[in-house]
C-alpha cells in the first residue's frame, strides 16, 4: 500500500485529506503506530476514523472518552451475575471450578479489549483522549506500545492483528509526554480554501458552482472575524445542507434566508451578535 | 534556532539520522535513540528519496505536540539542506521543558558585559520584544512619573530579602486557597463513609451479598490562580517585586498559571520554575524592562482570553491582575473584556501598586471601567499590604 492508495481510499469515502495527514495514516498502518490527531473542534478529527474503517471495511470500535471513565468501562469486566448463576445451578453437581468461572465466557468485553481481540484488524478510536483522567491514559499505555491487555485472572492478552489506532484530542488539557511518545501526530487545521471546496464537492455534489464558491468563502471569511467559537468544516457542511435544502441559489439574493441559517455556523449568542446582516452583506460582497 | 552544520564526514544514512535527531533534541523536541531507530524504519516505508515524503513522514514521527509540529519544516531544513539561520523573533517556546532549550531567555544575564553585542541578539530573539522597543532599559519614563513619591514602598526594596519575602507572601495566599474541600462527597477508593447506595447495587450482582464496599469522600476542590502582571514603563519599578511574587504563586504546588503583559502577552509560566528566586526575578524583570513602555490592558487581557483563556479559566478559578491601570487603550473595551473574563472565571482581583497611596483614587479612565467587574481591588505596594492580602483570599 502506497501513499496515494490512502489518499484515494478516503476520497473515495468523501474525506478529503491532505498530504501531511495521508503520509500520518500511511505511516500508522505500515508501522503499526497509533496516530494522535489534534485540531480545532470541526475539522474532521472523528471523521477519519469513519473514513477509514469504510475504505478498509472494517469495524470501527470507538471509545469515547469522559472524566471518570476506568478500566472496567474502557477495558473489560468480569460478569459476575452469569457467575452467580453459574455457581448457584452448579451447586447441585458439586460446584463449579475456579477456572471455569474465570474463563472467557464470564468476560464482558468493553471497546479496548475488543479491539485486540479482533481477527480482522479494526479501526479503534478514541476519542477525545484529553477528556479522561490522566490515571486513564496510563491504562492506554501498554495497550498502545505492545498491543496486549493483562488481565490478572487470565494472563495478557496479546492482540493478534494490530488494530488502526486514532486518537483525537483538542486541548482541554496537556496529554502526558509517556502518551505522545508513543503515537505518530498530525496536526489539522482548518483547510485553505481549495481544499474546503473540494471537501464540500466530494460531501455535496448538488451544490453548484456559485453556491458553493459563495459558501467557501463565507466561511473562510467568518474565520478571520473576531469569533469565539470558530466555524469548523462539519458547520460549513451543515450550513450547506440546510441552504441547498432551502433551494438557495444564490447568497446575495436571498438574504432573510442566510440570516436564518445561519443558526448552523455560529454557535453562542455572542457570536451570532457579531454577525448582523450588515456583517454578513459585507462578506458576501466581498465573495461575489 | 540552534543550529547543526552537516558533519563534512558523516558515515551512511544511520549516522545522518542520529545528527538529525541531536539537532531536534538541541531545539527541544522531546526524541532519543529509540526515535533514531523508528524514524529510520519509517523511511523505508515511504519514498525516502522524496524529500517532501521524507519529511512529512518525519514529521509526523517525530512531533509531539501543536508546536513542534509548526517548527518541523524549519528544522528539517536547517539539518537537512544546511539552511539554518539564527532568525531573530522566533517565538520563544514556553511550554519547552528540555534543559538545553532554556538558555534562550536565560543566556543575556548568564554571560559577561563583553557579550553585550550578542546580548542584544538575543534579547531580540526572545518574545514580545519586538523591533525598536528594547531602548527602554534606562527607564527614564518612570523616573518622571514616580519622582515625586516620597514614601517608600516596594520600588526601593529590591534586595534579597524583600524578594523572599514577597515570595512567601504569595506562598501563604496560594496555600490559603488550595487546601479546599468540595461539599459534595463523591465515591472513593478510601474514605470515611460507606456509600450505602452503591454498596447495595453492587450486591445486587453478587447475589444480594455486600462484598464490594466502596466509600464515599469530599474530594479536594482547589482553586486556581490565574495572574497577568503588568510589566510596563509604569510599573518597571515594581516588577521585581512582583515577579518574585508570581513565582511564589508558582511553585507553591497550587494549579496556577502566570503571565506577563505590557502592549503584548506571553507566559512566563515555565520560565517561572527556576528553583533560584533571585535569579528568576531578575531575569525575568531585566525582560521585562527590555520590552517596558506603552500598556494596552484590554489588549492583552483580550488576547489572553482568546489564547490561553479557554483552557486556563475555568469556574473555579481566581484571575490576579497586578497593574496600576493606566492604559494606552480604550477603557470601554477593557470594561468588556473583564465582563468577558468574568463569565468564565470564579473571581476578579485586581492588586493596584497605587492604591496604597494617600488620597489615591481610582480616577484613570481604564480604573473607572474596570471597577464595576472587580471583586476587589486591593493595595499591593508595600510588602505589608502583600502579606495583608492572605485573609482577604481566604473570603474568596
Amino acid at each position: 500500500m502506497t501513499l496515494n492508495d490512502v489518499q484515494n481510499g478516503l476520497a473515495a469515502q468523501g474525506y478529503i485529506a491532505d498530504e501531511r495527514l495521508a503520509m500520518a495514516l500511511h505511516l500508522a498502518q505500515a508501522l503499526g503506530r497509533p496516530l494522535l490527531l489534534e485540531g480545532p473542534a470541526g475539522v474532521g478529527k472523528t471523521e477519519v476514523a469513519k473514513a477509514i474503517a469504510a475504505w478498509r471495511d472494517t469495524r470501527l470500535i470507538r471509545l469515547q472518552c469522559y472524566e471518570g471513565l476506568d478500566a472496567s468501562h474502557a477495558i473489560y469486566e468480569w460478569n459476575y451475575q452469569r457467575q452467580l448463576l453459574a455457581i448457584r445451578a452448579s451447586e447441585a453437581q458439586g460446584g463449579v471450578g475456579e477456572a471455569q468461572l474465570f474463563s472467557d465466557d464470564y468476560l464482558l468485553k468493553r471497546p479496548l479489549l475488543e479491539a485486540i481481540s479482533e481477527k480482522e484488524p479494526p479501526v479503534l478510536l478514541i476519542d477525545e483522549i484529553d477528556r479522561a483522567d490522566e490515571e486513564f491514559e496510563a491504562y492506554l499505555l501498554e495497550i498502545l506500545s505492545d498491543f496486549q491487555i493483562t488481565i490478572p485472572e487470565l494472563g495478557t492478552i496479546k492482540a493478534r492483528v494490530r488494530p488502526i489506532v486514532i486518537l483525537t484530542a483538542n486541548g482541554t488539557r496537556d496529554l502526558s509526554d509517556a502518551l505522545r511518545r508513543r503515537c505518530l501526530y498530525s496536526f489539522l487545521d482548518y483547510p485553505s480554501k481549495e481544499a474546503e471546496m473540494a471537501i464540500l464537492q466530494a460531501r455535496m455534489p448538488e451544490i453548484e458552482g456559485l453556491l458553493a464558491r459563495q459558501i467557501i468563502g463565507v466561511v473562510q471569511a467568518l474565520r478571520k472575524e473576531d469569533l469565539e467559537k470558530t466555524p469548523g468544516i462539519a458547520e460549513m457542511l451543515d450550513w450547506a445542507a440546510a441552504l441547498s435544502g432551502l433551494g438557495v441559489n444564490d447568497l446575495a439574493k436571498s438574504r432573510d434566508k442566510v440570516q436564518a441559517t445561519l443558526v448552523c455556523l455560529l454557535k453562542t449568542a455572542v457570536d451570532y451578535d457579531a454577525a448582523p446582516p450588515e456583517v454578513m452583506d459585507r462578506l458576501i460582497g466581498k465573495v461575489a | 534556532m540552534q543550529v547543526t552544520r552537516f558533519p563534512s564526514r558523516a558515515s551512511g544514512l544511520s549516522d545522518r539520522m542520529s545528527g538529525f535527531i541531536a539537532h531536534l533534541r538541541m531545539n527541544g523536541l522531546r526524541v532519543g535513540p529509540k526515535e533514531t531507530e523508528d524514524a529510520l524504519a519509517a523511511l523505508s516505508a515511504v519514498e525516502a528519496t522524496d524529500a517532501d515524503q521524507a519529511r512529512q513522514a518525519l514529521c509526523a514521527l517525530l512531533a509531539g505536540d501543536a508546536e513542534d509540529w509548526r517548527r518541523f519544516d524549519e528544522l528539517f531544513d536547517a539539518y537537512w539542506f544546511n539552511a539554518g539561520k539564527q532568525r531573530t523573533g522566533l517565538a520563544q517556546n514556553t511550554h519547552v521543558r528540555v534543559q538545553s532549550a532554556k538558555p534562550m531567555i536565560w543566556q543575556s544575564l548568564e554571560r559577561d558585559t563583553k557579550d553585550a553585542q550578542t546580548d542584544t541578539a538575543q534579547e531580540a530573539s526572545t518574545p514580545d520584544s519586538g523591533d525598536g522597543e528594547a531602548e527602554g532599559m534606562d527607564g527614564k519614563l518612570i523616573a518622571t512619573r514616580t519622582a515625586n513619591l516620597s514614601r517608600r514602598d516596594l520600588r526601593e526594596m529590591m534586595d534579597e530579602q524583600a524578594l523572599k519575602q514577597a515570595e512567601a507572601a504569595a506562598f501563604r495566599i496560594a496555600s490559603a486557597i488550595r487546601d479546599r474541600r468540595s461539599r459534595r462527597r463523591k465515591k472513593a477508593q478510601r474514605g470515611p463513609v460507606l456509600d450505602m447506595r452503591r454498596i447495595q447495587r453492587a450486591s445486587l450482582a453478587r447475589g444480594g451479598e455486600p462484598m464490594d464496599l466502596y466509600h464515599r469522600a469530599r474530594p479536594p476542590r482547589p482553586m486556581r490562580i490565574v495572574a497577568l502582571c503588568d510589566v510596563s514603563g509604569s510599573m518597571t519599578v515594581y516588577s521585581r517585586v512582583f515577579l518574585a511574587f508570581l513565582k511564589g504563586l508558582i511553585g507553591s504546588g497550587t494549579d496556577a498559571d502566570a503571565y506577563l503583559f505590557h502592549t503584548r502577552l506571553m507566559r512566563v509560566t515555565d520560565a517561572l520554575r527556576d528553583h533560584d528566586t533571585l535569579r528568576a526575578a531578575g531575569r525575568l524583570s531585566l525582560m521585562a524592562e527590555g520590552f517596558g513602555g506603552g500598556t494596552d490592558i484590554s489588549g492583552s487581557l483580550e488576547s489572553f482570553l482568546n489564547g490561553y483563556g479557554a483552557r486556563a479559566l475555568n469556574g473555579r478559578t481566581i484571575v490576579l491582575i497586578l497593574s496600576d491601570g493606566y492604559c494606552s487603550s480604550e477603557p470601554e473595551a477593557l470594561g468588556a473584556v473583564l465582563a468577558r473574563i468574568r463569565r468564565k472565571a470564579r473571581r476578579i482581583v485586581w492588586l493596584n501598586p497605587l492604591k496604597g497611596w494617600d488620597r489615591y483614587e481610582p480616577v484613570a479612565a481604564a480604573m473607572q471601567a474596570a471597577q464595576p467587574h472587580l471583586d476587589a481591588h486591593l493595595p499591593a505596594n508595600t510588602l505589608e499590604a502583600l502579606a495583608a492580602l492572605e485573609p482577604q483570599f481566604r473570603k474568596l
